[in-house]
């Protein structure tokens, strides 16, 4: 499995190839729509994060010394968002995810994103994604 | 018959670019801009008349007081009020309907009502639940029929002897369901009940009349309406606001004070503690001085034909949903395209320098009645072009073909 910096440095790359933005979003739209879906048994309220304008559910369970993530939205961009940050997290190490920072969204140029300002429930998420690998690295 | 060509000139953000693209700003609903003569008002107080007010007696004190009291004047005259102590100045709407909620809750009693409609915005939901939670009293809400207008029949047996406040806005800001508020404060009068006009979207968009209303209560937002943030002001008819008790404690508000016991200003300075927004306030006169110069017929009639050419224009795109159909509407158009998130939507016109709100509008009870996640908000002001309507088109256009 590649690190945590490899990937991030993949999508860097994978975003480079677009000039502008709207290839940008467009791939964004096109991770959205290919995001495994998370399981709808696990689409509970307790999983749920409320943002202002859109809706995540995060799920994470541990397989071996690995935390594996799925995750969904009701907004496809915020989706999109997600499949990136499940292609980064999902299936490290809870140490490696819990010291790894989210600076390659800012690098792919769609920062606000991942502004709180937004309120689109990303913001939340990652920081949701950092308490499981947190909770999961104190049971080891 | 409008400029709007001379009326965009007096806006100096209107002229810039967003992502590249001549901005076009449709979020007025949330806040109109400025101008010029606002922003220089503001400018020309700090530089040229800066001091506190009703408590100085050198030159500057008196010049700042002078001018803050002509607004309230200016105000009470745009409210059509008899009383210029029955004007008071707020932070905003969301505060005067506050100042008016909290002094209810020593009126109200367990067996009494207070009466809110569906489609009202959380600062006219929440502090009036506040109100109901300290007293006892119970919260009724007036339903709404699938158009997004209130249920009038239901509204009239909902009214009784228990109600004692009925609080509805004058426009909606979710859907721009124009209420039928002179109606509804005569049948809640017939019961004795006070009624509170929230009048955050009307300010802009109509005129204001609380004597042929016979409101009890009737407030603005500043920034609403082509004035400053941080400043509103409440009409409160003066044998309620007598009845109130004062909403703050502090400077101004008083008339004596010891520590034994401290005697009320009167009105309006009973709800006025603290040193206000003065700059706001002065500023607000010459925003509401603007608008009348420009005058509300006209702005009705010119955001009237905006509203309906957007609304044609939108109705031809595939999928299109209003929501709110209200045959009583300002210029606020509400939709969904299809499956589309109005989240993803707004994404995609923001990088297309199309400034639209998102969301559930601060209206979560509408949305919920609707069964959506929250609309597309264009809400349109008087600076607002035929071109920007066009631009708002294209960009929903290109929107749903890269998210469908």
């Amino acid at each position: 499995m590649a690190s945590i910096k490899d990937i991030q440095q993949d999508i860097i790359d994978e975003f480079d190839m677009f000039d502008e933005w709207m290839g940008k979003y467009e791939h964004i739209i096109d991770l959205g729509k290919s995001l495994p879906l998370i399981e709808e048994a696990n689409k509970t309220e307790d999983n749920l994060i409320k943002g202002c304008q859109s809706r995540v559910w995060l799920h994470a369970n541990k397989q071996e010394d690995k935390v594996v993530y799925t995750a969904d939205s009701d907004a496809i961009m915020t989706k999109g968002i997600i499949a990136l940050l499940v292609r980064t997290f999902s299936g490290q190490k809870a140490q490696d995810i819990v010291e790894a920072d989210t600076n390659f969204i800012n690098q792919i140029g769609l920062k606000e994103q991942l502004s709180p300002t937004r309120a689109n429930g990303l913001v939340s998420m990652v920081k949701q994604m950092k308490l499981y690998a947190l909770a999961f690295q104190s049971q080891n | 018959m409008l400029d709007v060509s001379k009326i965009r000139q007096q806006f100096p953000i209107l002229h810039q670019e967003v992502n590249g693209y001549p901005l076009v700003y449709l979020d007025n609903g949330a806040t109109t801009h400025k101008p010029k003569v606002v922003i220089d008002a503001i400018q020309q107080y700090y530089e040229k008349q800066n001091s506190n007010i009703h408590r100085g007696v050198h030159y500057l004190s008196q010049l700042a007081t002078d001018e803050y009291e002509a607004s309230r004047e200016t105000v009470r005259k745009h409210f059509n009020a008899d009383h210029l102590h029955e004007i008071i100045f707020t932070k905003g709407n969301t505060e005067a309907i506050n100042l008016v909620a909290n002094g209810f809750r020593t009126l109200l009693t367990s067996t009494d009502e207070v009466l809110v409609s569906a489609i009202e915005h959380h600062s006219n939901i929440v502090p009036w639940q506040m109100a109901c939670e300290s007293s006892g009293a119970s919260l009724k809400v007036i339903p709404m029929n699938d158009k997004g207008e209130l249920d009038m029949k239901a509204y009239e047996s909902l009214l009784s002897n228990n109600t004692k406040v009925v609080a509805v806005n004058h426009i909606s800001n979710a859907l721009g369901t124009i209420n039928p508020v002179k109606e509804i404060i005569q049948l809640a009068h017939q019961v004795g009940a006070a009624v509170l006009v929230d009048g955050a979207q009307s300010g802009p968009h109509s005129h204001i009349d609380v004597k042929d209303l016979d409101a009890d209560f009737y407030c603005i937002s500043g920034h609403k309406i082509y004035g400053p943030t941080g400043i509103g002001a409440l009409y409160g008819k003066e044998e309620w606001l007598n009845k109130l008790p004062p909403y703050q404690g502090g400077g101004e508000m008083i008339a004596t004070v010891s520590f034994k016991e401290t005697t009320y200003a009167t009105l309006p300075h009973k709800f006025e503690a603290g040193t206000p927004n003065i700059a706001g306030g002065i500023a607000l006169k010459t925003a509401i001085d603007w608008l009348n110069d420009i005058g509300l017929d006209n702005v009705m009639a010119y955001e009237n034909e905006l509203l309906e050419y957007a609304t044609q224009e939108l109705a031809k795109i595939e999928g299109m949903r209003f929501i709110g159909e209200a045959s009583n509407k300002a210029a606020v158009i509400s939709f969904l395209v299809g499956d589309i998130h109005p989240y993803d939507m707004g994404m995609i016109l923001d990088k297309l320098g199309i400034a639209v709100r998102t969301g559930h509008h601060c209206a979560q009870p509408v949305m919920d009645e609707f069964c959506i996640p929250g609309t597309i908000r264009a809400s349109f002001a008087v600076y607002n072009t035929k071109e920007e309507v066009d631009r708002l088109v294209e960009g929903v256009k290109k929107a749903q073909q890269m998210l469908s």
